[in-house]
C-alpha cells in the first residue's frame, strides 16, 4: 500500500503524516510513506487545498486533517 | 451581550481584590480577567460555527461555482465565497494554480486572495468580542469591498505574463472528494478551534495586557490628539506598520479596543487590523512561487491602498467611536 502526504511541508501536512504513521501502525500494516510537496505533482490530484491524502493513487482527503480513527477506517476500507 | 461577565468580573475585582474600578490598578486587571474571559468564549463558539459553515465550501466547489460567473459578478462572487472557503496561507499557492488552471480570470483570483485572509474567523472574533456586532459586519463588509475593487483594478492591469510560466503549463487533475458527514464537519470545526487558539493564544494574551495598561494607564488627551480621527497621517502610520507584522498578530484587536477607548480613530484601527490580517509577509514569499514580483507588488499596492481608503471613510463616517467594550 503506497501512501502519500501532498502539502507544501506545513504544520497541518505534520500532522496529517504523523496520524497516518499512527495509523499504520496500530493496524500494523506495511506500508510506503510519500511526501509530495511539489506543486505540479501535488495538482495533478487537483487538490487544491492541503494538506491532502493519497492512498493507492486514490484521493481520499483534502484540506483538513483527519483523526487517527478515520485514517484507520480508510485503510481498512 | 456579557453584562452579565462584566458584573462578575467587578465583583471579583471590587470584592474579592478589593480594588475599587475607579484606581488605575483595579480598571486594568477588570480589563484583562473580562477580556480574557470574553475572548476564549467567543473564539471558540465562532471558530466552530465559521468552521462548521466552511467544510461545506471546499475549494474545489469553489473554483467550479466560479467558473460559471462573469464580469464584476465574479469578482463579488470570488469575495463572497472567499469569507465562506477554508484558506490558510500555506494553500495560497495550490489554490492560485487551481484558479489559474481553470480559467479564472487573475482579478477575479485575486479578489478571492485579498478577501479571504481579511475575512476570517477569529479576527471576526475577536472583533466581535470587542466591538458588538455592527463593527464586526462592517469589517466584513468592508473586506469583500477592497477585494472586488482590488480584483477589478488588478485585472484591468493585464499582468497575465506575470505569472511564472510554468503554472499556464501545469495539468490539474480531476478531484472527487467524497461528502462529508456531520460528526466529521463537528470534527473538522473543533479541530480548527484547537488549531488557532493554540497558534494565537500567545499574542492574544500579550495583547490583551498591553490593551488593559492602555486602559488603565494610558493618557487620553495625548491619544486623542495625535491618533483621533481628524489625524490624517494615523491612518496611513497605522497601514505601513501593519503590513509588515505576522497574520498571529490577531492580538493587535484587544489593543486597538483599549486605544479606541481612549480615543484613536476606529478607521485608524480597523485599517491596522486589516493590513495584519490581509498583507503577511509570510503569503507573499509562498505567493513567490506562481507570480513575480512585479505582480506581488501590486497587490500589496492595492490591497494596501483599499485599506488605507476604508480607514480613512470610517474615520470619515464615524468619527467618534463608541467602544462597546
Amino acid at each position: 500500500m503506497v501512501i502519500k502526504i501532498l502539502g507544501g511541508g506545513c504544520a497541518n501536512c505534520k500532522r496529517l503524516y504523523a496520524n497516518v504513521e499512527e495509523a499504520a501502525k496500530q493496524l500494523g500494516l506495511d506500508v510506503t510513506l510519500e511526501k509530495v510537496e511539489d506543486y505540479p505533482s501535488i495538482m495533478k490530484y487537483g487538490v487544491m487545498s492541503t494538506p491532502a491524502l493519497v492512498v493507492d493513487e486514490e484521493l481520499k482527503v483534502a484540506g483538513r486533517v483527519p483523526s487517527v480513527d478515520e485514517i484507520k477506517a480508510m485503510l481498512q476500507g | 451581550m456579557f453584562s452579565w461577565l462584566d458584573y462578575l468580573v467587578r465583583l471579583l475585582v471590587e470584592g474579592v481584590f478589593n480594588l475599587p474600578l475607579s484606581t488605575r490598578v483595579g480598571a486594568s486587571l477588570h480589563f484583562f480577567i473580562y477580556d480574557v474571559i470574553k475572548i476564549v468564549i467567543l473564539l471558540a463558539v465562532m471558530i466552530f460555527l465559521i468552521s462548521y459553515i466552511r467544510s461545506f465550501f471546499p475549494p474545489e466547489r469553489t473554483k467550479e461555482i466560479l467558473a460559471r460567473f462573469g464580469g464584476v459578478k465574479s469578482n463579488i462572487m470570488a469575495s463572497l465565497l472567499g469569507i465562506v472557503t477554508p484558506f490558510c496561507s500555506c494553500s495560497s499557492v495550490p489554490l492560485f494554480i487551481g484558479f489559474v488552471e481553470a480559467g479564472i480570470p487573475l482579478g477575479v483570483t485575486f479578489s478571492f486572495l485579498i478577501t479571504s485572509p481579511i475575512v476570517n474567523e477569529a479576527a471576526f472574533a475577536i472583533l466581535l468580542a470587542s466591538f458588538g456586532w455592527k463593527i464586526a459586519l462592517i469589517y466584513v463588509l468592508a473586506g469583500v469591498v477592497i477585494g472586488v475593487l482590488g480584483g477589478i483594478i488588478i485585472g484591468k492591469l493585464k499582468m497575465e505574463h506575470q505569472v511564472e510560466e510554468y503554472v499556464w503549463q501545469i495539468q490539474t487533475g480531476q478531484s472527487q472528494v467524497k461528502e462529508l458527514t456531520p460528526k466529521e464537519r463537528a470534527v473538522f470545526a473543533w479541530n480548527n478551534v484547537k488549531e488557532i487558539v493554540n497558534r494565537i493564544w500567545v499574542f492574544l494574551l500579550i495583547g490583551i495586557g498591553i490593551g488593559a495598561l492602555i486602559h488603565g494607564y494610558a493618557p487620553e488627551a495625548l491619544l486623542a490628539k495625535y491618533a483621533g480621527a481628524d489625524n490624517p497621517f494615523a491612518v496611513l502610520v497605522a497601514v505601513a506598520l501593519g503590513i509588515p507584522l505576522y497574520s498571529n498578530a490577531l492580538g493587535t484587536i484587544p489593543i486597538a479596543e483599549a486605544l479606541i477607548s481612549k480615543g484613536v480613530g476606529l478607521g485608524t484601527a480597523l485599517a491596522f487590523m486589516m493590513a495584519v490580517t490581509a498583507l503577511s509577509a509570510p503569503e507573499m514569499i509562498l505567493l513567490r512561487k506562481v507570480i513575480k514580483p512585479k505582480l506581488i507588488a501590486s497587490f500589496v499596492a492595492v490591497a494596501g491602498l483599499g485599506i488605507l481608503l476604508v480607514g480613512y471613510l470610517f474615520n470619515f463616517i464615524m468619527p467618534v467611536a463608541a467602544s462597546a467594550g
